[in-house]
């Protein structure tokens, strides 16, 4: 099938950018979308241009390195999935595709349609990792944990990092990620001893950031990947409310 | 690692005290209402009702003390509301500072997307209603001694444009209730998909049912059923 794309292209972090047109033909259903941008690609860099940058590492949906806005929608069309994962047959023949980086003032531009997102390292660096010496894995039942909290746990843990739901929120908010951080740990015993100063270390951190706040909009959930379900938001509250009104201190780690 | 804001100006903080000031106003708001349906138990009823507001707590509170306590709270729960919606409005701006060229229209509820302009206009129109009800200045009648009569002229048919914008007032502080209510919730901590589905069911029921209860008022006098 034959393609119209329009690219968010810009040199560099200081450079306005904008978005520039380029046909590309005989694209196979099969391919993934960024085949489809690799087939670009060799085009441009055979043509003596400066080839599309895009983020991407696993392109199996793993990894949280891909991101794309794709015609408006982060990750494109197909719900539950990554913009690697993501195959040309959802698009028909003729298509216009508008392709955009995420938009967030703490997510700044590198070039093209990469962006930093230095951001979320900041966020995990201020409490999500637990400091209980975990060791090798331990009997599956030595430790006993409510089938409930370990699916929600594990549920929380399949988040990748990869940003689609500060990219799609009304608000440019970082919550459903900092709370599916949050709540791997705060739901499981080896998180116990850190909750409530975690929780206000990762809170800071996005604030901090420049995220904005979360108006329970819902956007988030549609497009990430993971499926990180907006009831996880509600977890991080009701653990920012607790550990803020106990006085839990401010000392992540400690 | 230091304190780098007090926990009420974080992103969730704030959110907390749209929650609790809503919750506050919703609470008035209930009470409001049944005490408007009061317009059916006849004349004499209302007003007697009207002026008995005046007078609660009179062993113990001098004259229209309780009405100034009451008027105090309120007015303190909308600034704190208004303040937090503007500081977590420019913040959400500020967070996305360039704009995408292909944006869908945001998928969540109608509701959810019109919270900002919907609270302006519900302030426009309470400070509108305080002028015409409570200190009679825009109502025709504008009588404090006789409430009953002052609402039947403010809802007469040839003034229907006052009827309308009362309509779509309340119509709009609806959709303010159905995302709001269930937003106060998660706001304060509701964390199951379970609770979430309850608490999205009652906040509709709520908003569908708190705007009948003040429509079927001016509707009444409208047509005729109260006058
Ligand atoms: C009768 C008056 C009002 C009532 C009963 C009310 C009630 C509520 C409630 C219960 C919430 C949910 C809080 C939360 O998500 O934690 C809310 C949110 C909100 N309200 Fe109001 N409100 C009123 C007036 C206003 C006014 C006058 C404004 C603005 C000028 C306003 C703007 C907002 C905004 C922007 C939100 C945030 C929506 C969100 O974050 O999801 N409200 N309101
Ligand atoms: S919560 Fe979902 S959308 Fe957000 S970073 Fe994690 S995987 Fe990506
Ligand atoms: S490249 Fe790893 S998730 Fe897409």
């Amino acid at each position: 099938m034959n393609l119209t794309l329009r690219i968010w292209r810009q040199k560099g972090p200081e450079d306005k950018g904008r978005m520039v047109t380029y046909p590309v033909d005989d694209v196979s259903p099969d391919m993934s979308f960024l085949e489809m941008l690799d087939v670009l690609n060799e085009r441009l860099i055979l043509d003596g241009e400066d080839p599309v940058a895009f983020d991407h590492d696993c392109r199996e949906g793993i990894c949280g390195m891909c991101g794309l806005m794709i015609n408006g929608d982060a990750h494109g069309p197909q719900r539950g999935t990554t913009a690697c994962q993501l195959h040309m047959r959802q698009f028909k023949d003729g298509d216009t595709i508008d392709i955009e980086p995420w938009r967030a003032s703490a997510f700044p531009v590198i070039k093209d349609l990469v962006v930093n997102r230095g951001a979320f390292d900041k966020i995990i660096a201020a409490g999500g990792y637990v400091t209980a010496p975990t060791g090798s894995a331990p009997e599956a039942h030595s430790t006993p944990v409510a089938k409930a909290n370990a699916d929600a746990a594990f549920e929380s843990a399949a988040c990748i990092g990869c940003g689609a739901c500060v990219a799609a929120c009304p608000n440019g908010s970082g919550m459903l990620f900092t709370a599916a951080k949050l709540t791997q740990l705060s739901l499981l015993p080896q998180g116990q001893p850190e909750r409530y100063t975690r929780v206000i270390g990762m809170v800071d951190a996005h604030d901090e950031a420049g995220f904005g706040g979360c108006t329970n909009a819902g956007e988030c959930t549609v497009v990430c990947p993971k499926g990180i379900p907006l009831n996880t938001i509600g977890r991080l509250n009701r653990d920012y409310l607790t550990a803020t009104t106990k006085g839990a201190g401010n000392t992540p780690g400690s | 690692m230091t304190k780098t804001r007090s926990p009420i100006r974080s992103n969730v903080g704030l959110k907390a005290v749209m929650a609790v000031t809503g919750i506050l106003l919703v609470l008035f708001l209930i009470a409001h209402m049944l005490g408007n349906l009061k317009v059916f138990t006849g004349e004499t009823s209302f007003d007697h009702y009207a002026h008995w507001l005046r007078d609660i707590g009179k062993p113990l509170l001098p004259g229209v003390w309780f009405l100034w306590i009451l008027r105090t709270v309120l007015v303190v729960a909308v600034v704190a509301h208004i303040w937090a919606a503007t500081v977590l409005a420019l913040r959400a701006r500020a967070a996305r500072p360039v704009k995408y060229a292909h944006r869908k229209k945001v998928r969540g509820s109608y509701a959810a997307r019109t919270m900002r302009w919907g609270g302006v206009i519900i302030l426009l129109f309470v400070i509108y209603h305080l002028l015409d009800l409570t200190t009679g200045t825009l109502n025709p009648v504008g009588d404090p001694g006789n409430p009953y009569g002052n609402v039947v002229a403010d809802f007469a048919p040839e003034r229907w444009y006052v009827t309308l914008f009362y309509t779509l007032a309340i119509v709009t502080l609806g959709f303010h209730l159905r995302h709001g209510a269930f937003s106060a919730f998660r706001s304060l901590g509701q964390q199951t998909p379970r609770g979430e589905r309850r608490a999205r069911t009652a906040a509709l029921i709520f908003a569908v049912a708190l705007c009948a209860g003040y429509l079927v008022v001016p509707f009444a006098v409208l047509t005729g059923l109260v006058s």
